[in-house]
């Protein structure tokens, strides 16, 4: 590999990317949230369905909790949607011109779908 | 100003992988939007609430609306679903292990520890899928 890449979290955070590079860092992490809650998902599913563990409902409880539910609908969002954008950009590289813009657009179908579905599970949350 | 040429692709596994990445993560987003309005219209509308529709359509499985009030599990839990539930898991599972592999690519150096992570991500993806499609079939 011809880049070094030996760039400090304090000096990637002052790097000015702006809108894109925001969509990257929460594509990689929301990307890596689903996996995390996917994977804890079956293995408690396993401990408790195939060994009767009282570890696989600790596991539950913890991502079954209103605040791992938030994040993990936030991932899932997204990552979805921001997927789809960099699907469009891929398939019509002329739209690579309107790179920023894509993203301040996305971020228009994200907050309200995100922030209704929060508004409702919160709802739900404090009615018990 | 010149035009680049444009490269001619080779097909290894960095551009397969590329475009499968693309093609399943559409699948997903339609395989998601399928099951909720089929789920919609097997009657999830007035039998189930929010976060079960959401569940069944993250992974279609039966397990997921067992504690709902739909009448009968049998329109939830049948070939058909099980085909839609295969399809999730095979893109889902490979998709996430690819994009697992590039992050850590990214954070890694090409080496003996880069070559047993990745090799321990593959039998993961095989063993995953595996065990998935044996939970699928046997539901």
């Amino acid at each position: 590999m011809a880049l070094s890449r030996k760039v400090g979290l304090l000096a990637g955070a002052k790097y000015k990317g702006g809108g894109p590079m925001l969509a990257w860092a929460l594509h990689r992490i929301s990307g890596l949230g689903i996996i995390l809650f996917v994977t804890l998902h079956v293995i408690a599913s396993f401990l408790t369905q195939q060994m009767g563990s009282d570890l696989g409902i600790s596991i539950n409880i913890f991502y079954e909790s209103i605040y791992f539910q938030l994040f993990i609908v936030f991932c899932a969002i997204f990552h979805g949607v921001n997927g789809f954008r960099i699907i469009v950009l891929d398939i019509w590289p002329r739209l690579i011109r309107y790179q920023k813009e894509s993203t301040w657009l996305e971020w228009f179908v994200i907050l309200p779908l995100y922030l209704l579905t929060a508004f409702i599970m919160i709802r739900r949350f404090l009615a018990g | 100003m010149r035009s680049r040429a444009m490269p001619k692709p080779s097909w290894n596994l960095e551009y397969l992988m590329w475009i499968f990445t693309r093609i399943s993560g559409l699948s997903l987003i339609l395989l998601a939007v399928l099951g909720i309005s089929l789920g919609l219209l097997m009657g999830a509308r007035t039998q189930m609430d929010m976060g079960t529709l959401m569940r069944w359509a993250f992974f279609p499985n039966s397990n997921h609306v067992l504690d709902s009030e739909i009448p009968d599990i049998f329109l939830w839990a049948n070939g058909f679903w099980q085909i839609m539930q295969i399809l999730v898991v095979v893109f889902a599972a490979t998709h996430g292990f690819n994009g697992l592999r590039v992050v850590l690519e990214d954070y890694t150096s090409p080496g003996f520890w880069q070559a047993a992570l990745r090799f321990l991500i593959f039998l993961l993806w095989v063993f995953s899928g595996l065990v998935a499609i044996y939970v699928i079939l046997g539901s």
